[in-house]
């Protein structure tokens, strides 16, 4: 299957900001080993790209691809959430 | 500096908005650059409001501006306010108008996965406004976003931190919030109305089984403002029209130029005519002669050259003309001469603030040197008694405000004497009034006239008989030998009692 894409929407390096990425890369890292794309967009400098993606809160993480599309918000602390909501258990590797 | 500002009253800048009346019942506009919150149900215009408020800061002096949209599409609200005749999609491609979309899509629902905040939606906000210099920025709704997410606690510490940056911008901001009921709580969540400085609340009440819409400042922080509520209407084609009550009361002039009142031995009575900028009511029953006088004032001022305006509230077109032309005038000819334009409406058409705003732009437009209205009865029926006094008052500082005659006409309920409700409530109001009055006296009904008041002048105190032909109003002797004609109660009085009545006070 295709690689997903996950697109980061932070506002500026805040602490929350970091600690959103840092979890992020930990999910990935740890649960798709690897097969994803990672983009992080800071809508301070690219505010018209939140304007079109109706980012309203950020943290928000959207993954476009592959279909359907879907979102969360929030520091991505709660990881299994960020996985199930994301639609991407099937992509995690099996525990052994 | 905190100390400083609460020490000495601070002069705060206002900013226009433009809104009709708004100004005037706001001493001068919204505060300049700060935060104003617009509290009002649902259906209370708060939308219109906020996208008025921007629309004719564009209009009238190019300013961009900025909506935040929490609420409904932009799509729908370029739509919604085109009837308006705000071409909103041109003014965000010339640069001057641009949304902020935050409206919640179908299907959207929100998973939370830790801690976050608003930033991207103030970073939006402050792209937008940087995109058109915004100077105006309205909000709709910023207590929607209460319903969409959870954890409200930190909903409501990002809308203080919300409104704290919008006041950093320099923009003069609107921001609506719903409330749950007329005159209750200002909004539904209980958190908006702490963090603006000034507070509006619109108000859609049903009185009567009337509705009316009002608007009051209640609060701004550090400047004048009027008090109390206000009506207002929002109108096809215009938006919000506030109706300041109180505007042009203060200023009335007033003169001596007498002018007629298109009845010669009716100058005689009033001392040598009305007075030109006076209101005159002519007050009676059915049938009395109240649209033949109407008639008689609108004649007499085409005779000497005047501009006259006839808003007539019973009578279609073809009828008045008709009776006019019983009575030997012709209409007509004198709209052809555009010495008179007669306005006939239904009263139930329209509400009675509209009624006001359509008379005074007819007055505007055409320049009458009288106005008639015949009759200010027929519009009770279409609005509560309170709204009713505002009419009146409203309608008749506008009239003498302009340095014109008004004739007004009011029916009484009962065909022998008593009072209308109009007159009780603007007989404080006009200058002069008239009463016509059905008399029977052996066995007829006889038709009788008083001026029973003539502000400013002498005037004749008789109760005199009138007759009504082809030639219009003839007014002849005093009903001398009849008492208790005006409380609708005649008597009459034997020509012996009158006699020793006359020797008792003897006229010099």
């Amino acid at each position: 299957m295709n690689k997903p894409l996950l697109q980061l929407y932070i506002t500026g390096h805040t602490p929350r900001s970091e600690r959103a990425i840092a979890n992020l890369r930990r999910i990935c890292e740890e649960k798709l080993d690897g097969r994803y794309e990672m983009v992080i967009i800071d809508v301070l400098e690219r505010p018209q790209l939140a304007e079109d993606e109706r980012i309203l809160v950020t943290p928000t993480l959207i993954k476009p691809l592959p279909l359907p599309s879907r979102r969360v918000i929030g520091d991505l602390s709660d990881m299994e959430k960020v996985l199930s909501e994301l639609d991407l258990m099937s992509a995690t590797k099996p525990e052994n | 500096m905190q100390n400083m500002e609460m020490r000495e009253p601070v002069y705060i800048d206002k900013l226009e908005t433009g809104i009709a009346g708004f100004d005037f019942i706001s001493d001068g506009g919204l505060p300049k650059s700060r935060v104003t919150l617009v509290s009002g149900s649902a259906g209370s215009a708060k939308t219109v409001l906020a996208a008025q408020f921007l629309a004719e800061g564009i209009r009238r002096a190019g300013e961009g501006g900025v909506f935040v949209t929490l609420e409904e599409s932009p799509d729908d609200i370029r739509r919604n306010m085109a009837g308006f005749g705000w071409a909103i999609e041109d003014w965000e491609e010339q640069g001057k108008w641009a949304f902020v979309d935050a409206s919640l899509q179908p299907g959207e629902e929100i998973a939370v996965t830790g801690s976050y905040d608003f930033g991207a939606f103030l970073a939006r906000i402050e792209h937008a406004v940087r995109k058109v210099g915004a100077k105006r920025l309205s909000v709709d709704s910023l207590g929607a976003i209460l319903t969409r997410l959870p954890d409200a606690a930190t909903i409501r510490q990002e809308i203080f931190r919300i409104v704290m940056a919008l006041k950093k911008m320099g923009v003069t901001a609107v921001l609506t919030a719903e409330c749950p009921e007329n005159y209750d709580q200002i909004s539904r969540f209980g958190v908006e109305e702490f963090v603006a400085d000034n507070v509006i609340v619109l108000r859609n009440v049903l009185e009567e089984e009337k509705r009316r819409r009002t608007i009051e400042i209640l609060k701004y922080r550090g400047a004048p403002h009027q008090k109390g509520e206000f009506p207002f209407t929002v109108l096809p084609a215009e938006g919000i029209i506030v109706i300041p009550l109180a505007e042009i009361q203060l200023e009335q002039k007033s003169s001596n130029i007498r002018i007629t009142s298109g009845n010669e031995e009716l100058d005689e009575l009033c001392g040598g005519g009305f007075f030109r900028d006076s209101i005159i009511l002519v007050s009676g029953a059915t049938g009395t002669g109240k649209t033949l006088m109407t008639a008689e004032f609108i004649a007499g001022g085409v005779k000497h050259d005047e501009r006259c305006l006839l808003f007539a509230f019973e009578e279609s077109r073809e009828q008045l003309f008709r009776n006019a032309h019983g009575w030997g005038m012709n209409f007509e000819q004198m709209e052809k001469e555009e010495k008179l334009k007669v306005v006939c409406v239904y009263p139930e058409t329209i509400g009675l603030e509209d009624h006001l705003v359509n008379m005074e732009r007819e007055i505007k437009s055409f320049k009458p040197n009288r106005v008639a209205v015949d009759s200010l009865s027929a519009l009770e029926r279409v609005s509560t008694i309170k709204g009713f006094r505002e009419f009146v008052i409203s309608l008749t500082s506008f009239i003498k405000h302009q340095e014109i005659a008004g004739l007004f006409t009011a029916t009484t309920a009962s065909l022998m004497g008593g009072t209308s409700i109009t007159e009780t409530h603007i007989s404080t109001i006009t200058d002069s009034i008239i009463l016509l009055r059905y008399v029977e006296a052996f066995g007829e009904m006889k038709r009788g006239l008083t001026v029973l008041k003539m502000r400013g002048s002498m005037h004749n105190k008789d109760i005199r008989e009138f007759n009504i032909d082809s030639q219009g109003m003839h007014i002849g002797k005093p009903f001398r030998n009849v008492s208790g004609i005006l409380a609708g109660n005649p008597q009459l009085l034997a020509p012996g009692e009158f006699e020793r009545l006359r020797d008792l006070f003897p006229e010099n």
